[in-house]
């Protein structure tokens, strides 16, 4: 069998709205052949991975949790993958973010006023942006692939986290335990209804998604980061500096994904610990692409993987199986979503005859 | 045996995987295909030799799985790359992705058994000699292996007609094409053995480096065997050098360690990372030379057109 690809004159609008669906079906029945395999009943797994979240207002408020740092990073991941910078730190962004908000909970506990909250969010952003400055300066300025440089300094970010706060930032009070003290209440992020525990990250999330959405589709900024993105040598005949793109999609990015975590760690943890992500900054890799690169989408499809992480927990509770399989579940999806994308600008035409009888390689 | 020699032999052991993994890459990105997976398939390759081992108790079993396991993984990202000519750099990723979360699950049930250890070669006569028969003839498969593949990669790409088309392919594929080679299935080739190497590095990890299984047992080194091969200037001999050193500076965070330096040891932890930096940014920073030894068309996909 041969496979062949044909580019259609124009981008089918059918296939852009359908293929992030096309990969979630195809997701779920490969992972339901998965769970076939590792000897559980597909269809209860798949209902506690997908429908049981979904069922009680608790859970909902879970999701929320989830979702919003998932978004929030995801958000900036799109405006630095659509003008062609492959920011992929974004954890060790979200984990320096988390580290420079605690600042002022951790060294300056002593302070309560009103003010902590907000500059809390500042310093986040800031020291999420001042992280992926650096991969920024080093691929504007001295010509290094910052592919490799953002994922380097992941690792720094882990350990620099792990000696904080087994180290200076230790509680004194905490029996040794490996976490700094818990937040004074005047700096733990409110929660947004009453009736359950999800708290503000989200609403900053919805909102970063609409602030950016707007951007990319009504300013000159957002055509910009287009133009830059799909072709370096037409944005420089239009007068646009890919030099100041890199700067501005990686301080965006990376502001972003510091916010995520300072919210994460203000709101859902209280505290810090020498882990404070399950892989969110790769996670959002994947909700940049099954949304589209488009922020509007990103909501959705933070929701989407917000729901296989709460799914996984279920499932350890009522199948007895351990957390890896989320991981599988989040790598087939990516792979499908890419694979459905090449829908959009190809036809794609299955040739079933003997490969001998091809015209030689030299004709094609 | 001495404590230089000691060390030495540590430094190769941890270099051994670096090498190998940055080899295959190289000739995967001589060939134009920018492959981010590779720390999936190493850790692919790990938990499937080790896996094999344990089941049939033969290492040179694990070996054979773990460089098959490697290069049916990457066939996935050549079919998705290649014959869907997806984005290369996110489908690395997703390569990466996967391959933790499918090593994570596959091997569960091992964490924590003891492995078998790869035995060592050892070569008659040419193991007495001082100090260099200790060093480089009582040594184990991998080790030889990993040089013989950077020399036969050497010698491939710059002395046989079939290395010149891969490079040709890699450097332009339209015009390798006009002329007549076979663009992607030269390209799925150099992928799978991409694959191959660095199942092979990840077989070295499970079954030499640390004989056990842990999850992301790899810790980033597949990511700095991509570092090494912008280092290398994608040139094959390089690749030994820069191998060598990345080992000898994670190796001598480990002594640093042990003899109790007042420096936090996660700092010391991190020198490996930071190293690839420093070194990316020595290598990179003139955009003429880096212009030259990059394969032009590294990154781009290809579409025969009729």
């Amino acid at each position: 069998m041969r496979i062949e690809l044909e580019r259609r004159p124009d981008v089918s609008k059918l296939f852009s709205i359908l293929s992030p669906f096309i990969a979630l079906g195809l997701t779920i029945f490969f992972g339901g052949i998965m769970f076939v395999l590792l000897g559980k009943d597909p269809v209860s797994a798949l209902y506690s991975f997908f429908i049981e979240p979904l069922t009680e207002v608790w859970s909902l408020h879970e999701l929320a949790i989830k979702a919003a740092p998932l978004i929030l990073i995801a958000v900036g991941l799109s405006v630095c993958y659509r003008s062609n910078n492959w920011n992929i730190g974004a954890e060790g962004q979200f984990i320096m973010g988390a580290i420079a908000g605690s600042i002022l909970p951790v060294v300056f506990h002593e302070w309560h006023s009103p003010l902590v909250l907000p500059l809390m969010m500042v310093l986040g952003m800031l020291g999420g942006a001042l992280f992926a400055g650096i991969p920024a300066f080093l691929k504007a300025h001295l010509n290094t692939n910052e592919i490799l440089t953002s994922l380097m300094l992941v690792y720094v970010a882990q350990l620099f986290l792990d000696w904080l706060v087994r180290g200076p930032w230790r509680n004194p009070g905490g029996m040794n335990f490996p976490e700094t003290r818990t937040f004074d209440a005047s700096a733990i992020l409110p929660e947004m209804i009453a009736s359950g525990r999800a708290h503000w990250g989200f609403g900053f999330a919805i909102l970063a998604a609409i602030l950016v959405w707007f951007m990319m589709r009504y300013t000159l900024k957002g055509f910009e980061i287009t133009v830059l993105g799909q072709s370096e040598r037409a944005g420089r005949f239009a007068g646009f500096s890919s030099r100041k793109m890199i700067w501005f999609s990686m301080l965006l990015s990376g502001a972003l994904a510091g916010l995520a975590g300072i919210a994460e760690v203000s709101g859902a943890i209280q505290q810090l610990r020498p882990v404070i992500s399950p892989g969110y900054g790769f996670t959002a890799i994947i909700v940049a692409f099954l949304g589209r690169l488009n922020p509007l989408g990103i909501v959705v499809a933070g929701l989407v993987l917000a729901l296989t992480y709460l799914g996984g927990e279920a499932v350890q509770v009522s199948l007895q199986i351990s957390d890896k399989p989320i991981r599988v579940f989040q790598g087939l999806l990516l792979f499908f979503v890419l694979s459905c994308d090449t829908l959009i600008h190809y036809k794609i035409r299955m040739m079933w005859y003997d490969l001998t009888k091809t015209t030689g390689e030299g004709a094609r | 045996m001495g404590i230089f020699e000691a060390i030495l032999l540590t430094v190769i052991t941890a270099a051994t995987p670096l090498v190998l993994a940055a080899i295959g890459e190289l000739v995967t990105e001589r060939s134009g295909v920018l492959n981010l997976g590779v720390e999936g398939m190493m850790v692919m390759g790990a938990a499937c030799a080790f896996i094999a081992t344990q089941q049939t108790g033969s290492p040179y079993v694990g070996i054979l799985a773990g460089i098959a396991s490697g290069a049916l993984f990457s066939l996935l990202f050549g079919f998705l790359t290649l014959t869907l000519v997806t984005n290369q750099v996110a489908t690395g990723l997703a390569l990466t992705i996967l391959g933790l979360g499918v090593s994570g699950m596959i091997g569960e049930a091992y964490v924590g058994q003891s492995g078998i250890k790869l035995p060592q070669i050892v070569f008659p006569v040419l193991s007495d000699i001082p100090f260099l028969g200790a060093i480089l003839f009582r040594q184990d498969l991998i080790f030889y292996l990993s040089i013989a593949l950077v020399a036969g990669v050497h010698w491939f790409l710059f002395r046989s007609r079939a290395g010149l088309k891969l490079r040709a392919v890699g450097d332009s594929h339209s015009s390798a094409h006009a002329l007549g080679v076979n663009v992607i299935r030269t390209r799925y080739l150099a992928v799978m053995f991409g694959g191959a190497c660095a199942g092979l590095a990840g077989a070295q990890l499970s079954l030499v480096y640390t004989p056990q299984w842990a999850e992301n047992m790899s810790a980033g080194r597949g990511w700095i065997a991509l570092a090494l091969v912008v280092f290398a200037s994608w040139r094959p001999w390089r690749i030994v050098a820069g191998g060598y050193l990345f080992g000898a500076v994670s190796i001598s965070q480990l002594y640093a360690q042990a003899f109790g330096i007042g420096i936090p040891s996660q700092f010391l932890s991190a020198l490996p990372y930071l190293a690839t930096i420093v070194v990316l940014i020595l290598i990179s920073h003139n955009r003429r030379t880096t212009l030259i030894n990059t394969p032009a068309a590294l990154g781009k996909s290809f579409v025969p057109d009729r």
